[in-house]
């Protein structure tokens, strides 16, 4: 249907004196490199295309571990499709992100549309849809974390990133990772360090380039590492 | 003030208390056993009615009258334990279950034992990967020695636990979009009633509760609801364990009595704000709390009674300190960030409410703001306030409404001086002549 492809709608909406107006508004927004609110929302359907259909596990190839952790998954709950999360997971942890491929896969596996798949992936933030790096760097930023300077924390943890050009990282300002007896601090692939200082930021990077454990004793589960006070009763000589 | 008693956190840094083992020989599962062999199913849920406890999520509904709630009968029923802790300032139930998972699988287990559930999840939060880990062992431990699984402890009665890990959405704590996102959708909220108790997860009965409501059960069991009562209030009943943090010498858990004072709490125990600094207001339940003063809040008691005639909330007793190096603004605006940016988007008045206060704190901050700015700012916290489907977005109106009430002066100040700073690197900027002449230049 030619009347309904992208070319002639474009040319269309051009001729409306109204539509023109935003349209220009919308090169502006390009060229000055803000992203727009919602990507895509102006693009046209395609709706020569065949609805979403359930990918049936015979046409698609999915790797066996890949099967067996999601299928194990799907028969701890009453309901299968409960195991949506676990199972997106787990996709990830195998594909570094959830690709196409790897949408597919879960799809084919739990009997569900890629779709629905993809209204799950972008409601939560652990689930990414584009490749965002193999490590993670979570600065906590919330409000305990904020009262102690968290984003000097934050800052300087991407100058760091820039400088010693670390790649491969997803670095990003998070909520409340649930650690505020050690504020300020971060996740670095999931361990948690602090209390942070700017000055620790290097140290983080660097370890996350060579492959170690950045800042050794300082991460939450180390043994002899306890932040003041957690779970203690203050020390008897302070007690009145 | 002596050290206070301790329940909870009694033995949390017993080496190896994570292990069933360890566990054990601190006298651990003997309430289970005490549960389910020495007394019948609605003894157990006597009990916890008899101890009075209130949940220490937030709401402080009653537990007992929650698991009353739930219909006798054969069909499926569901305990859910919330550990999707997200509330920023909150960290006790990390501590719970990293240091002692097996009081909760335990807990949990008393629980659905109560409403006759056979099975029972663990919502956790995705971030807490960690923390899973230990209680999934944990969980394959109990299994192992014969407390989860088909026919526990030889009596007929079976329950399967299942870790549900989330993945990062704080709207997931709100009990009924915990519901939605547990059967694998998104996280949005549903309308209520009905009520968990009548139709939560799968349609069937739900009792949900705290990590730390479940890990006060056992005690309950084990020390008799006439013991449990002795500590708390009369109508905070037991021990709650605080998570300080903020501006405080020493963050971290202190598990109090219901009733201890605020002051007691900030300073004998957490250390006070740092040297030189006073107490400017301090959210008593977790950054959804409305704000108290140092002078209006440090001397009241610490329980749900007490903050709630303050006009604030214990919430999930997390309390967040403030001093009086800290401007109040960037703090309002941090805090409607983080309830805009997980915001679900469901209902209007939190999601359009949530962006626009953002906004607005953003205007204020730079300088850019108008008198109006604040009428609307208050106008915009009254209009989310009970009218959504959840609380997220009260959640943000009450601390910033009340942060408005409280400290209005300092809100208009901060605009004013921004304003003036604004204005002054215009004059420089466009005539730099101007600027230099000390009359005219910025103040």
């Amino acid at each position: 249907m030619a009347d309904r492809d992208g070319q002639a709608n474009g040319s269309v909406r051009a001729e409306h004196p109204l539509v023109a107006d935003r349209l220009v508004g919308l090169d502006h927004q390009i060229a000055s490199g803000k992203p727009s609110v919602a990507a895509g929302w102006d693009l046209p359907a395609d709706l020569d295309k065949d609805p979403a259909v359930i990918p049936q596990l015979a046409d698609v190839r999915v790797p066996p571990e890949l099967l067996a952790e999601i299928e194990y998954r799907m028969s701890l709950y009453p309901d299968p499709r409960s195991a949506v999360l676990p199972a997106l997971k787990i996709a990830q942890r195998h594909h570094g992100y959830l690709s196409t491929l790897a949408m597919l896969q879960v799809a084919a596996v739990m009997k569900v549309t890629p779709a629905y798949l993809s209204s799950i992936a972008s409601f939560y933030d652990m689930l990414n849809e584009e490749p965002l790096g193999r490590h993670y760097i979570y600065v906590c930023t919330s409000v305990s974390c904020h009262l102690s300077n968290a984003k000097r924390i934050y800052d300087a943890i991407v100058e760091a990133a820039e400088k010693l050009d670390l790649g491969d990282t997803d670095i990003r300002a998070f909520e409340c990772l649930g650690a505020c007896d050690m504020q300020p601090m971060a996740s670095v692939d999931g361990r948690y360090v602090g209390p942070l200082k700017p000055s620790d930021a290097p140290e983080i990077v660097l370890a996350l380039r060579e492959g170690r454990v950045p800042l050794p004793g300082r991460g939450l589960d180390d043994p002899d590492h306890m932040p003041a006070g957690a779970g203690d009763p203050p020390p008897q000589d302070e007690a009145k | 003030m002596k050290a206070p008693p301790l329940r909870l956190l009694e033995d949390i840094d017993e080496p190896g208390l994570h292990l069933l083992e360890v566990y054990e020989r601190r006298g651990g599962y003997s309430s289970l056993r005490k549960a389910l062999t020495e007394l019948d199913q609605d003894e157990v849920l006597q009990r916890i009615s008899d101890s009075e406890i209130r949940g220490r999520g937030g709401a402080g509904f009653p537990m007992g009258m929650k698991a009353g709630f739930v219909p006798k009968g054969d069909m499926d029923k569901y305990l859910i334990c919330n550990a999707d802790e997200s509330e920023p300032g909150a960290f006790k139930d990390r501590v719970l279950i990293q240091k002692n998972p097996h009081l909760l699988v335990e807990g949990c287990i008393i629980g659905a034992r109560a409403i006759g559930a056979n099975q029972a999840f663990i919502y956790i939060r995705g971030e807490y990967a960690h923390q899973a880990d230990i209680l999934e062992r944990a969980v394959a431990e109990a299994y192992t020695a014969g407390y989860l699984g088909k026919d526990i402890l030889e009596i007929g009665f079976d329950l399967e636990l299942v870790v549900h890990r989330g993945a990062g959405a704080y709207i997931c704590g709100e009990e009924m979009a915990l519901l939605d996102s547990l059967e694998g959708k998104r996280g949005n909220p549903r309308l209520k009633p009905p009520f968990p108790a009548n139709a939560g997860v799968y349609q069937g009965p739900t009792l949900l509760n705290n990590v730390e409501t479940l890990c006060n059960v056992p005690l309950i069991v084990g020390l008799g609801a006439e013991e449990f009562r002795k500590l708390g209030t009369e109508q905070s009943i037991g021990t709650k364990v605080v998570s300080v943090s903020g501006n405080v010498q020493r963050p971290g858990n202190y598990e109090v009595p219901m009733g201890t004072t605020v002051r007691e709490i900030i300073y004998d125990l957490a250390g006070g704000p740092p040297e030189g600094r006073e107490i400017k207001c301090f959210f008593p339940g977790g950054s959804s709390a409305p704000v108290l003063t140092g002078d209006e809040g440090l001397d009241l008691r610490y329980d749900f009674e007490t903050m709630a005639q303050a006009g604030s909330m214990l919430g999930s007793g997390s309390m967040i300190v403030v001093d009086d190096s800290q401007p109040l603004v960037p703090l309002a605006l941090r805090l409607a960030e983080f309830y805009r940016h997980e915001s679900c988007g469901k209902c209007v008045p939190c999601r359009e409410g949530t962006n626009w206060t953002v906004k607005m704190l953003e205007r204020i901050d730079s300088g850019e703001a108008t008198p109006m700015d604040f009428e609307l700012l208050v106008q915009v916290q009254t209009n989310i306030l009970g009218n959504c489907l959840c609380v997220l977005g009260d959640s943000m109106a009450m601390p910033v409404g009340s942060m408005l009430a409280k400290f209005r002066h300092e809100f208009e100040r901060h605009a004013a001086e921004a304003r003036a700073r604004n204005e002054g690197a215009l004059v420089e900027q466009s005539a730099p002549e101007l600027a230099a002449a000390p009359s005219i230049g910025p103040a």
